[in-house]
């Protein structure tokens, strides 16, 4: 069948199957929108900026597993689209970003709205690719999506000069991709498990600490057959939460910069640690050095084995897919007839509830003002901790973290690795559009959300009944943290003067706004908006403004070393 | 310590930023680096030497690995392996007693003159690069004009062969 490359583009997405496509028009993509409008294969979502693009694909591919797509134009729609590029890249996010380029026999002659796209997101993406001959265009959009969501996921750019979605050639969709550079283990090395396997066996004080790994291989229900079968307790990562359910009883919390006591604690002063789709990052580990015991031993299972002894050196590295690898460990462990030393691991655990019971994120619950925190636990009821959640960056993402107790996967989709401020509200769209009928909520403050706020106008378009919850205290929270900590106070530049009148501000985009100042009006408040099936909801509550995270580990310093309230 | 990584990759546009903008980003040290295609117009050989512990070798080792573009790759450093770099010197040669001097030390370090000129010439010479360090050392600095070298291509001895499969 002959096709021009516009045609390609989009008969190609209907070939993967995809449902939602992010984007925004300009003119080195003109030939594909209007291919776009003579298709129902997929839907254009129409975003007010090339970044919320991005973020609400992204933010799609989080919560379902499946490739986000976006589509944006040359030059200020590439660069535009960069720190949505770099958010998903840091989290190793399956998506694959389409962009126009100027016409072939215009690059390099600095054309209008030409930027060398390939050179800009090479450090920021999986692979990308420049298709020069239309011939090559099925193919490489066949190797997008390959590479976009086998081994690590991650970011796959194909940038497509205009004169390529002109040009008309014979198309075929290849139904399978063979690349020699590429091949993408899978399952772990069997000598490697054995070994883990003894190591568990062995343990008197064992850890689980398992990452977002866990998540984007889907492998959150042999993570909790590990940790069941073996009675050990569990810590995720910021990114890995909801692969263990932070309602049972093994679950030790978060651990890290601003994670609890016990899980840094038991993370610190375990003998054999099993380290899950997880690596070790500053957030995690700030000082290695610290970090570091001639008598643990530590089994660390990733897909990519350039996380492997990156921070840490590990004693068993198993490369491969982590569900993969899991269900292995699961079944040897089953068919080894022995268990780990029970009266050790009950010696164990009694250590640990000592520093459970310490309570480390308890909070001013009389306080006149309203308490960051409280608005959080009060989020987690009122939606029956069964809500999609989305952060931006900063305290409000950590005590969303903290406070909202997720018991599955995919529900908590934030900025993990870049920190992107900005993220929460097409975060909380892409999550909408890919589950309708689901509860999302979108967690913020004042700051963040003034980053993307233009995308209000989206949600308006599109009818998204999200609920943006901010926790206003007029600062932007982490830095004044870390300034009160670490700079003697000096709050310097980072008071929010000038806020707009959010409720009218949602109001203005045909939304509902609601400010919330005193505790009692929290909850009341909370069931009101969720109440408002059909609806998005700004609600502004004025929280206590010093207010602070707790626990925190300073940067650099040890897991035990951590400042508690 | 100096490490000789040898890769062989796609040899599609854009391929050498991918492995200079590695080095670059994650900061890593690059003495030299060289590439060309192979008798295979698809693939291309790089060598790149560089120089780091044990732990940042191997984290380079695992990133390469990890770009799209690169099929194999392997540390010739680990085993036997032949190194060798072309320099071009051109160096001042006037009167008699300099020009004698020049093409001595020419033959002592195996070199060649491939060019002269009334008070140049020009002198090849292939080896490792610590062997042109040397003959650098050797000659008198002040009469160096120019100095071009490609820096250290390497091969594995015998029957260490990389290849794609």
């Amino acid at each position: 069948m002959q096709l021009n490359g516009a045609e390609i583009v989009v008969h190609c997405l209907r070939e993967e199957g995809v449902e939602f496509v992010f984007g925004y028009p300009g003119g080195a993509v003109l030939n594909i929108y209007d291919e776009i409008f003579k298709q129902d294969a997929f839907r254009h979502i129409l975003v007010r900026h090339e970044q919320a693009a991005v973020h609400a694909a992204d933010a799609y591919a989080r919560c379902t597993l499946r490739p986000g797509v976006c589509l944006v134009t040359s030059g200020p729609g590439v660069t535009n689209a960069v720190t949505g590029i770099a958010t998903a890249h840091m989290d190793s996010i399956p998506m694959v970003v389409i962009t126009g380029q100027v016409p072939t026999h215009a690059i390099g002659q600095d054309a209008f709205q030409e930027c060398d796209t390939v050179g800009i997101t090479r450090p920021i993406v999986k692979h990308n690719f420049l298709v020069s001959d239309v011939r090559d265009l099925a193919l490489t959009m066949k190797k997008a999506f390959f590479i976009a969501t086998t081994g690590r996921p991650g970011v796959v750019l194909v940038d497509i000069p205009k004169d390529v979605t002109q040009a008309v050639c014979e198309f075929e969709y290849p139904q399978t991709v063979e690349m020699r550079s590429y091949k993408p283990v899978e399952s772990g090395e069997p000598a490697e498990i054995e070994r883990a396997v003894e190591l568990i066996l062995s343990a008197k004080r064992p850890m689980v600490y398992a990452g977002g790994g866990v998540i984007l291989a889907g492998a959150a229900e042999r993570l909790a057959e590990l940790v069941r079968g073996t009675g050990f307790p569990c810590t995720n990562t910021l990114m890995g939460l909801g692969a263990y359910p932070a309602t049972d009883r093994q679950f030790v919390g978060m651990l890290g910069m601003h994670g609890t006591y016990e899980a840094n604690m038991s993370m610190q002063l375990c003998d054999v640690l099993i380290a899950v789709g997880a690596r070790f990052d500053d957030r995690v580990i700030g000082n290695p050095k610290h970090f570091f015991d001639p008598n643990r031993k530590i089994i660390h299972i990733d897909i990519d084995p350039s996380s492997i002894s990156k921070r840490v050196k590990v004693d068993v590295a198993i490369v491969g897919n982590v569900a993969s690898v899991l269900g292995a460990i699961n079944s040897r462990l089953k068919s080894a007839g022995r268990r780990p030393d029970a009266e050790a691991l009950a010696n164990w655990w009694a250590q640990i509830e000592q520093w459970r019971s310490r309570d480390c994120l308890k909070f001013d619950r009389a306080s006149p003002v309203i308490k960051p925190q409280a608005v959080v636990e009060k989020l987690y009821e009122v939606t029956a901790g069964d809500a999609y959640i989305t952060s931006d960056v900063g305290q409000h993402q950590m005590w969303a973290a903290q406070f909202y107790k997720f018991d599955k996967p995919l529900r908590w989709i934030n900025s993990g690795g870049l920190g992107t401020m900005g993220v929460g509200l097409p975060y909380a769209m892409g999550v909408q559009f890919a589950h309708p009928d689901a509860t999302v909520a979108c967690v913020t403050g004042e700051a963040s959300i003034q980053m993307c706020i233009q995308e209000l106008s989206t949600c308006k378009q599109y009818h998204l009944p999200l609920k943006i919850v901010s926790l206003n205290n007029r600062y932007m929270g982490m830095v004044r943290q870390w300034q009160e900590f670490f700079y003697g106070n000096r709050y310097s530049e980072s008071y929010m003067d000038a806020l707009p009148d959010f409720v009218k501000l949602a109001e203005s985009f045909g939304h509902v706004g609601m400010m919330i100042e005193r505790p009692e009006d929290v909850e009341g408040a909370l069931r009101e908006a969720f109440a408002l099936k059909d609806r998005l909801v700004f609600l502004d509550f004025r929280t206590d403004q010093t207010e602070n995270v707790y626990p925190m580990i300073p940067g650099g310093k040890g897991l035990s070393e951590m400042i508690l309230v | 310590m100096r490490h000789i990584l040898s890769l062989l990759m796609e040899n599609e546009s854009g391929a050498l930023s991918r492995v200079s903008g590695l080095f670059s980003a994650r900061g890593y040290n690059i003495e030299s680096l060289t590439v060309a295609p192979t008798e295979d117009p698809t693939l291309s050989r790089m060598t790149i030497v560089t120089s780091g512990s044990d732990d940042v070798i191997e984290q380079i080792t695992k990133q390469l690995n990890k770009l799209v573009d690169v099929v194999t790759l392997v540390d010739l450093t680990e085993g036997a392996h032949i190194e060798r770099e072309l320099m071009l010197v051109k160096v001042s040669a006037k009167g008699a007693d300099q020009r004698e001097e020049m093409k001595r030390m020419a033959d002592i370090f195996r070199g060649r003159v491939i060019d002269v000129s009334d008070d140049t010439y020009t002198i090849e010479l292939t080896g490792p690069v610590t062997k042109h360090d040397a003959f650098l050392e050797a000659i008198d600095r002040r009469t160096i004009l120019e100095t071009v070298r490609t820096g250290a291509s390497g091969i594995g001895r015998g029957s260490r062969i990389l290849t794609t499969g």
